[in-house]
């Protein structure tokens, strides 16, 4: 009797297993069937049409949060459109997974992806939907533009709010030696020196993740640019280098000194980018030279901590002429292939709107101004954040030379880690990163090259 | 010509393995000298002749991946070989616990590289991993082991020999054991201690064993790439860099024609030093 039982338990499983099986062979077919009826159709606007929308996302996870916010909030409003998305490594893994799948022909309906020289380098003409004359457009805001445009065609549209890099500091250790936030490279050396005498390790380095190394360097494009105006076009155009440049070589300087005056902690480079903002958080480390994502992950994981944490620009020699370099964020992009046009442009006309920004803060605090215009910061947001919108306020910033420049040298981080460990001068670094340059840009096929 | 293809057998059973040989390994073979002198997008190429190797010769943070990979894979294949002899005699000895040590000997060869990687440099972090904390607790301070750009290579190299030696010993044990015993009864007739069994019979007799050994761990180090990327990614700056991942780094960076002329750079140093190597151990092997 039992037995009978379970056979016939075993057989509804069976059934059951089956059709399923068979439901979910149907459902892959008319949706792959609709989407090209739809691409077919073009824009007669057919909505009641099913659609699958595929989408690719680097795997870190405020980038999937992020993702699955607008998704969710998009498919909410578009209930004929279905987003699936795929991950993918970040990182040089990541641009080499992104470069091979659009030369093969395998990419993704939309896919998100850096802004400024690493976009230049995926061939946009070639691969990439041209989005310059879409309604959303008039929702971003200009600055935002140039850094995913390639010959004056828009390609893109921001995935989050600007990025500002600078120092995170410990306020606590702040305020128990009496310190105040330095506005001239000398105060943040003499704040340093009062730090060290204290015990604490003045500067974290966490160069076990080398690219947290580039840092110091790249933060100080708005002092270089301050005083070089032209230092992008020129260095562009092959006329100035980063050794030949006084201004630009201060920036290989500044880092070469906070290792010589023994600022660092000594186990830099075995530390992780994790491990540096657990360092800063616990207060074993004062600064942390850093980009404002990481804001995201301090208020993840050290909630209790995140009001004593501040952030000030990374200061120049001249106190007249303090401001902050800003990162844009990764862009969404059509990929110029894909069968679903339509659909694509609307996921991304809804990321371009404020609805979208609103969405998007739910999951994921800003970490700076958005770039859709009439997007408003929420209130919440962390002490640190709140410490850059001055400089927004004021216009005291620019955008790091990445996304003014496409030349940009994949083994920086190399270098940077070289100085920042001492193991190279400030001068060969700089040196070593011209010729590293040299190659990206014939790479590119710049002119003067 | 028409007995070639009226055999029992007929040569046309050799085409599809041919053909797959042919696709899979002559094609992109030839395909790789070519792009090797072209700057390539994977989409667009444009042909630059030497250009892409004189970059790598000229450039120091690519040349140093020479001379990082000649020491790697000289100080490992050296004491793969050392340390295999010694263990694979001790653990043909008669000793009590031999299977078990030999097991033991052998699991690090079963373990992921990459997890061998990452587990290592836990341990060898400066302040926090155990192998310094248990150096601190007998008053030794230890160094940074990956972090110190003098010994950042050895510590990897150390890894890799911990990880390889058991391949070498199972290699070594074999080797020994088939050593006939009438050369130790010969020994023994003429009145030899263990040193000469050691010296006079095993090592001359264990040569075929040590020949293999020597071409897997030189080679097996000339293009080593999986534990320098899981423990330092060739850092601190470029200090570990060994060739490979140099390569590696280049395709990350798009630079797939300079990447491509690695490669062939590579394939050319490790016929240049292996073939040669391989010819003069055969000539010196004894027949037993």
């Amino acid at each position: 009797m039992k037995n009978m039982k379970l056979k016939s338990l075993a057989m509804t499983a069976t059934a059951l297993v089956l059709t399923g099986t068979l439901a979910a062979c149907g459902g892959s077919n008319s949706g792959s069937n609709s989407g090209t009826n739809t691409a077919e159709g073009g824009t007669g606007g057919n909505t009641e049409k099913k659609v699958t929308l595929s989408l690719l996302v680097d795997n870190t996870q405020d980038s999937v949060n992020l993702a699955n916010a607008y998704v969710d909030a998009f498919q909410k409003k578009y209930p004929n459109i279905t987003v699936e998305m795929e991950t993918r490594p970040g990182g040089g893994e990541g641009d080499n997974i992104v470069k091979t799948r659009l030369a093969t022909g395998d990419m993704t309906d939309v896919f998100f992806y850096n802004s400024g020289s690493l976009m230049q380098a995926l061939s946009p003409e070639k691969n990439m939907l041209d989005l310059t004359n879409e309604a959303f457009q008039s929702n971003i805001v200009d600055s935002f533009k140039p850094t995913v445009s390639f010959d004056g065609k828009v390609y893109g549209v921001p995935t989050s709010s600007t990025i500002a890099g600078g120092w995170f500091y410990n306020k606590k250790i702040y305020s128990e030696l009496g310190l105040k936030v330095p506005i001239t490279w000398d105060e943040l050396i003499a704040n340093n020196e009062k730090i060290k005498a204290s015990g604490i390790s003045p500067v974290i380095g966490s160069y076990k993740d080398s690219w947290t190394s580039q840092l110091v360097v790249l933060a100080d494009y708005y002092n270089v640019q301050a005083q070089v105006p032209s230092f992008a076009d020129d260095f562009t155009a092959h006329k100035a280098t980063f050794a030949g440049t006084p201004a630009a070589l201060r920036s290989f300087e500044k880092l070469q000194e906070l290792y010589d005056k023994g600022f660092m902690n000594k186990d830099m480079l075995a530390t992780t980018y994790d491990a540096g903002l657990k360092m800063l958080a616990d207060g074993k480390g004062a600064h942390y030279p850093m980009l404002s994502f990481a804001s995201p992950s301090l208020v993840q994981n050290f909630p209790d901590e995140i009001e004593n944490i501040g952030f000030f620009a990374q200061p120049g020699d001249d106190a007249s002429k303090n401001g902050l370099s800003v990162w844009m964020p990764g862009a969404g992009y059509i990929y110029k292939e894909t069968k679903n046009v339509e659909a694509a442009k609307q996921f991304l006309a809804f990321m371009a709107s404020v609805e979208g920004t609103q969405v998007a803060a739910t999951v994921s605090k800003p970490t700076g101004p958005y770039l859709i215009k009439d997007a408003k910061i929420p209130d919440d947001v962390p002490t640190l954040v709140k410490d850059m919108l001055p400089y927004f306020e004021s216009g005291k910033t620019a955008p790091a030379l990445e996304f003014v420049s496409p030349v940009k040298g994949p083994s920086l981080e190399q270098i940077t880690v070289e100085v920042g460990a001492g193991i190279k001068k400030a001068p060969e670094g700089a040196a070593a990163y011209d010729k590293d340059v040299e190659k990206q840009a014939k790479q590119l096929g710049l002119a003067g090259w | 010509m028409n007995s070639i293809f009226k055999r029992t057998y007929s040569y046309w059973f050799l085409l599809p393995a041919a053909i797959i040989y042919f696709i899979i390994f002559i094609l992109p073979t030839i395909m790789s000298f070519f792009f090797s002198m072209t700057r390539w997008t994977l989409s667009d190429w444009e042909f630059i002749g030497f250009e892409n190797f004189i970059t790598f010769f000229q450039e120091q943070s690519l040349s140093i991946g020479f001379k990082n990979t000649l020491i790697y894979a000289v100080v490992t294949c050296t004491l793969k070989v050392a340390l295999g002899l010694l263990l694979g005699v001790l653990l043909t000895s008669k000793i009590r616990t031999k299977s078990y040590l030999r097991s033991v000997i052998f699991f690090p060869t079963l373990v992921s590289t990459i997890a061998v990687g990452i587990a290592f440099s836990m341990m060898m972090h400066p302040t926090q991993g155990v192998i310094n904390t248990a150096l601190a607790a007998i008053g030794i301070d230890g160094p940074d082991w990956l972090g110190d750009t003098r010994i950042a290579l050895l510590s990897v190299a150390m890894v890799d020999v911990w990880k390889g030696l058991g391949f070498a010993t199972v290699i070594y044990i074999a080797g020994i054991l088939s050593i006939p015993a009438e050369y130790y009864e010969a020994l023994q007739i003429d009145g030899g201690n263990s040193w000469h069994k050691f010296w006079n019979i095993i090592v001359p007799l264990s040569r075929p064993a040590t020949n293999s050994v020597i071409i897997l761990a030189f080679i097996g180090g000339l293009r080593s790439f999986d534990l320098v990327w899981a423990m330092t990614k060739g850092g601190p700056g470029f200090t570990t860099d060994l060739i490979a991942s140099i390569i590696y780094k280049q395709y990350q960076g798009g630079f797939y024609g300079l990447a491509t002329a690695g490669n062939v750079i590579l394939f050319l140093v490790v016929t240049a030093l292996a073939f040669p190597l391989y010819t003069y151990l055969n000539r010196k092997e004894v027949d037993l």
